[in-house]
């Protein structure tokens, strides 16, 4: 089986395959262009004949609960990614699989971390064939220098239950690590030493999978409240000593920033949205997780608070910041799709107004609507923007996958996406006249906030408009790019071999870019 | 000399630099070696420039090592040339191109509220530092090198003189003292620099010492040009000087010194080393330097010329030094000294004309233009006499505010129909 086959141009003008790990894939076609036919996948349909009446569904340990539920070669292996760098489950489903020598397994992760760089042993004896998912840092590597045996394909939060959803990726087991559990395996993620707020990344495992194992160091008896995840879907439950580390899930290392160039960005990205007007009582913002963006709710906050106006809601990753905006009664609602820190967890467990998302509410595009789409301020970040603001989340400059696309992709479809990036990072322009990889079509991008001025879309007319008079330094993308190619000069592009080693699917599941293989 | 030189930094923490180590051989011609965070994109580019630097120095067999983590040209050239300097003797200069839009000069009066400290030897300070828009930037020379990085600092001051933009800042450059203070002139007199800070300044001769130095450089390069590009220098008239009050002798001596040249512009203190010097500690309050602060305000104001505070060094502070610009504005201070960017907006604002008080001043301007237009020698407020050194100050006012984008220009107009 090739990894990749029959390459076409698509509408992106990228070069990607239609055959992917042997199975067809279909070329972007353009945002809201590829329109989805036939039904949803759906899971077998189970009967509580063959499950305990007492409801206790525990197995003695995680090698048992994996080999009941079928593990064998070829299969698809999911994990969620809510426990970030602290995750020490992952890694332990391999460590099974290839002491009992399993292989060509493929691994589902809906994010992966530096913890699991253990997982590249893995890739290299064909215990794992491929990963789908993110591959970030020493994974990525590994991938752009052509090491993995399958193709890696790269989805959004919203891609992957979609790509589940719409049968695209089958999962045999999915092994859902939950801080807190009850023996019939109900589960959520806002008690337990573990703790970690929402368990939504793992919300289409739960539906769709054949086999679903929950795994918890704290486990109580029925019923576990709140169940954000449903016993109903589970197959078996695991109870082991530590399921994560503490301090690397909810690190509450994301501070606001203290770089004074990046505070600049903060505060001219929240000027630009006031000059536009897109502040208003009622208004809603995605918060993002990173100093700059964090910096810029605090300047939201300053805003709201001379106006005694409310943000009707914040679109989490939820932090401390946004939780104290919450409490001071600057924003109504927090829908939070991911909590990065204590007071994130402790909000979401007691403060009705701040509610778990999952990717089928927030970002599923193969749905009827979904709510990313109703945001008015979306703050993202890049690593590179080209001249048609097409921007890349995934490589960087010098061809390297390091990166995963997270919801980053999903949240696009927000009123006014904004980017507030440094023209240039020790001497990596930014803008280039073709990112290396797309992950996100210009066309849904307004605006990059750079240190030396201010780019708006030349599509974002509304925009364009408004700012005619603004105090700020508006200029074009190009005087941005030439502005950081006198410093920096102009950089050369890394030289790829005619290969494939992983693709960037669209959020309609649609092949938007190819990642090559770095000529090292 | 030495066979062997190192230049630069590398290692943790450090960005848009470079560590070059260069090693002079008898054969073999140049081996380089490069490790670089941007090596797909300016791999080639570093390469070549580095031979290009060697061969204009006349270097045909050495050993290179060059460790980058994203330095600019401008500031790999530096650490190559400060590392050729070290092992041969050369008169040639290796200099980046001047920009044109480094060009400018500075007036006199121009606005000295804030000046940016930047360390000599770090460059990933300098790129940015513009666009914080500091009424003036220091490439520092003096204390924030440490002592074996002064003689590299002063390729990497020079070069940032010519090719970094600082978007209108006034360009200025802590010199060392003594001896070395006058050596580094020649780094930075042929290139622009507007302003020159002497610290621990404590007699009028030190500032002649300066500007004799200037006046040799100046001549010197007019006649003889030993590099790659062309030098752009400056009459030494129009190179400011802002000596720095530093110890109680130059506190005793300060009117002379201020009153020494007719290129002084300003006279500044620097509390840490006074408060050492008396024997006595930094407090908030400031009550151990009310007197060299006030004779530092004296001794300006009776030259003619700005008196600026020194820094404030905590710089997570924002309100205590909201509260220290207050102080300082109350003694009679023009201006302060800055060590982090943030602390620019909130010397600005505050050093700023208040709201009140352009008010005021906008009445006493509008009275002064009518008595003016009808031909009155007396300045009148309803029935009160305004003296004109309260009518000068009120036109200051209105000009700092015109400038500080506090006031339409037409202001005026919209006054007369109210």
């Amino acid at each position: 089986m090739n990894k990749f086959d029959k390459l076409v141009t698509n509408a992106a003008g990228r070069i990607v395959p239609t055959v992917i790990n042997g199975k067809p894939a279909i070329p972007y076609m353009g945002v809201g262009k590829y329109k989805p036919e036939g039904f949803r996948a759906a899971p077998k349909i189970a009967s509580c004949a063959d499950y305990p009446a007492d409801g206790n569904k525990v197995i003695p340990s995680l090698k048992e609960a994996l080999l009941k539920a079928g593990l064998r070669d070829g299969i698809t292996i999911s994990t969620h990614h809510h426990f970030r760098n602290g995750d020490l489950v992952a890694t332990q489903i391999f460590d099974i699989a290839h002491e009992l020598g399993i292989k060509d397994l493929m691994w589902f992760p809906s994010a992966s971390f530096p913890c699991h760089e253990p997982m590249t042993k893995y890739l290299e004896d064909g215990t794992i064939n491929r990963i789908e998912g993110s591959m970030n840092g020493a994974l990525g590597k590994f991938t752009s220098e052509g090491k993995m045996k399958g193709l890696g394909v790269l989805r959004s939060h919203g891609g992957r239950y979609q790509a589940v959803q719409d049968g695209e990726v089958h999962i045999d087991i999915a092994v859902i690590a939950a801080p807190t559990a009850d023996p019939f395996g109900d589960a959520n993620g806002v008690n337990g030493s573990a703790a970690c707020g929402p368990l939504g990344f793992a919300l289409a495992d739960s539906q769709y999978a054949d086999k679903v194992i929950i795994v918890t160091d704290n486990l109580i008896p029925f019923p576990c409240l709140p169940w954000q995840i449903n016993g109903n879907y589970v197959d078996y439950v695991v109870v082991l000593d530590k399921i994560g580390i503490p301090e690397k899930i909810v690190s509450g290392t994301t501070e606001i920033t203290k770089s004074p160039d990046r505070l600049l960005l903060a505060e001219w990205s929240a000027k630009f949205c006031d000059e536009a007007g897109l502040i208003y009582d009622g208004f809603s913002f995605q918060a993002g997780a990173g100093g700059t963006a964090l910096s810029i709710g605090i300047y939201f906050s300053e805003i709201l608070r001379e106006r005694k106006w409310k943000a009707r809601f914040a679109r989490g990753g939820s932090n401390k910041y946004l939780v104290k905006m919450l409490e001071e009664g600057l924003v109504e609602y927090i829908l939070d799709g991911q909590t990065f820190d204590l007071d994130g967890v402790r909000s979401m467990r007691e403060n009705p107004h701040h509610t778990w998302t999952s990717p089928f509410t927030s970002y599923n595009y193969h749905s009827k609507g979904n709510f990313s789409s109703m945001v008015d301020i979306v703050i993202l970040g890049a690593t590179e923007v080209d001249v048609n603001f097409n921007a890349n989340v995934v490589t960087h400059s010098d061809g390297y996958l390091l990166h995963g696309i997270g919801g980053w992709q999903n949240t696009l479809f927000g009123k006014c996406v904004i980017l507030p990036i440094p023209l240039f990072r020790d001497r990596m322009p930014v803008i280039r006249d073709a990112v290396t990889t797309i992950c996100g079509p210009g066309e849904l991008i307004d605006v990059i906030v750079t240190e030396r001025g201010i780019a708006i879309n030349p599509l974002s007319t509304d925009l364009i408009e408004k700012m005619k008079n603004s105090s700020l330094p508006i200029k074009t993308i190009e005087e941005l790019k030439a502005e950081a190619e006198k410093i920096c000069g102009v950089p050369a592009k890394p030289k790829f071999a005619d290969e494939v080693v992983a693709v960037v699917k669209w959020v309609d599941g649609t092949v938007l870019d190819s990642i090559w293989r770095v000529e090292g | 000399m030495i066979r062997i030189a190192t230049t630069g930094n590398k290692g943790k923490g450090i960005r848009s630099d470079c560590f070059v180590t260069l090693e002079l051989t008898d054969q073999g011609g140049i081996q380089l070696e490069l490790e670089s965070k941007v090596i797909v994109m300016y791999g080639d580019s570093i390469r070549k420039e580095a031979l290009e630097i060697l061969d204009f120095f006349g270097i045909k067999n050495a050993r290179i090592r060059i460790e980058d983590s994203g330095a600019i040209s401008l500031v790999l050239a530096a650490r190559l040339e400060a590392a050729i300097k070290k092992v041969i003797n050369t008169e040639k200069s290796w200099l980046p191109a001047m920009l044109e839009e480094n060009l400018y000069t500075t007036a006199k009066e121009h606005n000295r509220f804030s000046r940016l400290y930047l360390p000599g030897n770090s460059p990933s300070l300098m790129i940015n530092a513009g666009i914080h828009k500091p009424d003036g930037i220091i490439l520092d020379l003096e204390d924030a090198v440490a002592p074996d990085k002064k003689d590299e600092a002063r390729f990497l001051v020079r070069n940032a003189l010519c090719g970094i933009d600082f978007y209108g800042a006034e360009r200025m450059v802590r010199i060392n003292q003594g001896e070395r203070g006058l050596e580094d002139l020649e780094y930075i007199i042929p290139y622009n620099v507007n302003l020159i800070l002497l610290p621990k300044c404590e007699t009028a001769e030190q500032v002649h010492a300066v500007n004799n130095k200037i006046t040799d450089i100046v001549t010197r390069h007019a006649s003889h040009v030993t590099s790659n590009s062309s030098l752009v220098t400056r009459p030494a008239s129009r190179v400011w000087l802002m000596p720095i009050i530093e110890s109680a002798l130059g506190v005793i001596n300060a009117y002379q010194i201020a009153n020494s040249a007719p290129n002084i512009v300003a006279l500044a203190i620097g509390l840490e080393d006074y408060t050492a010097d008396l024997g006595t500690r930094r407090t908030a309050e400031g009550t151990e330097s009310f007197f060299a602060r006030s004779m530092v305000v004296n001794a300006a104001r009776a030259a003619g010329i700005q008196p600026i505070d020194s820094v404030f060094s905590d710089v997570g502070d924002m309100e205590g030094l909201r509260q220290n610009v207050l102080r300082s504005k109350a003694l009679g201070f023009d201006g302060m000294g800055c060590i982090h960017p943030r602390q620019i907006v909130v010397i600005h604002e505050t050093f700023a004309p208040t709201p009140d008080e352009i008010e005021k001043a906008k009445k006493i301007v509008f009275a002064f233009h009518k008595a003016q237009e009808k031909g009155l020698g007396v300045v009148a407020l309803g029935t009160k006499m305004i003296d004109p050194p309260v009518v000068k100050r009120a036109l200051n006012t209105i000009n700092l505010a015109l400038k500080m984008n506090k006031l339409a220009e037409n202001w005026r107009e919209s006054y007369e129909q109210i």
